[in-house]
């Protein structure tokens, strides 16, 4: 019982801390506390799939988006904007409708969850060991997802690459465009 | 299983972080924080996906390699879009929406 009740305590902590922080995120005025925010939002995230025993996917929730996303997010900050800048505040109309949709939206999914009879499965818990994780990866039977991960590392690669290209210095100076 | 925590008390968490990404992405007006606001919108349903696979139907494993795979396309999608908001900003130094409207029809 004791430890049902501990389980319970962190479970809602990472909850508070999840909606609390995401609020904080799309709200506040400092683009760089913005992001330190959405960090301890994916983090928070990462400790809900622990709780569920999905250890592999908060390994890879911390490594890919904490550790990548996030730093590129902070890199791409530090090049774009100033730092100690605020944003102007939102118009009132354009606040009150974002508002509207978003409270409505939100009102309407949890009465549609809240309403609707889940039934709990009974077959225990999940199985999700890396090495299950990894034969069902490069599986091509039944229940193997070989075709969804060679896309994705095709994907992948395209990112790479379409990254690089976007982002490269364009030859700008005019000898460099005069010469060709 | 956990009889104290039913799923839709993970489902009212990953609601209200969905509907908080849908709030910032039509109030800001910055590229990278419109970014971050898609961020948290895919991120709870990655936890949805996750919470439906625990608790509905453990004995399979489809939900958590959906989310997977959407971990690694939103991995994708963010290095695609920090280069084109970077090449955007030597453009028009800026990354503010209302600067960058030449492909407007």
């Amino acid at each position: 019982m004791i430890s049902l009740t501990f389980h319970q305590a962190v479970f809602y902590f990472f909850s508070a801390v999840i909606v609390i922080f995401s609020i904080l995120t799309v709200t506040s005025r400092r683009i760089l506390r913005a992001a330190t925010y959405l960090l301890f939002v994916l983090l928070g995230t990462a400790a809900f799939y622990f709780l569920l025993n999905y250890t592999f996917m908060g390994a890879m929730q911390i490594t890919l988006y904490a550790g990548g996303i996030v730093v590129l997010i902070i890199f791409s900050i530090l090049l774009t904007s100033h730092v100690g800048d605020k944003f102007e505040p939102i118009g009132a109309g354009k606040l009150i409708v974002s508002l509207l949709i978003s409270l409505f939206g939100a009102g309407f999914t949890l009465y549609v969850f809240l309403k609707t009879d889940f039934t709990p499965s009974s077959v225990g818990l999940p199985d999700a060991s890396v090495r299950k994780i990894g034969n069902a990866l490069l599986s091509y039977q039944r229940d193997g997802f070989v075709l969804p991960f060679e896309v994705v590392s095709l994907l992948l690669l395209a990112a790479i690459v379409g990254a690089i290209v976007i982002a490269r210095k364009e030859p700008a100076d005019n000898e460099n465009l005069n010469n060709e | 299983m956990w009889q104290d925590i039913s799923l839709q008390d993970v489902l009212i968490v990953s609601t209200l972080m969905f509907f908080s990404g849908v709030y910032g992405f039509l109030t800001r007006r910055n590229l990278i924080t419109m970014l971050m606001s898609v961020e948290l919108m895919l991120n709870a349903v990655n936890i949805n996906f996750v919470a439906f696979n625990y608790f509905l139907h453990p004995e399979n494993m489809q939900g958590m390699f959906f989310a997977l795979f959407v971990v690694v396309i939103a991995a994708a999608e963010a290095s695609v879009a920090i280069a084109i908001i970077i090449g955007i900003y030597r453009r028009f130094k800026s990354i503010n929406i209302e600067d960058v409207s030449k492909m407007k029809f």
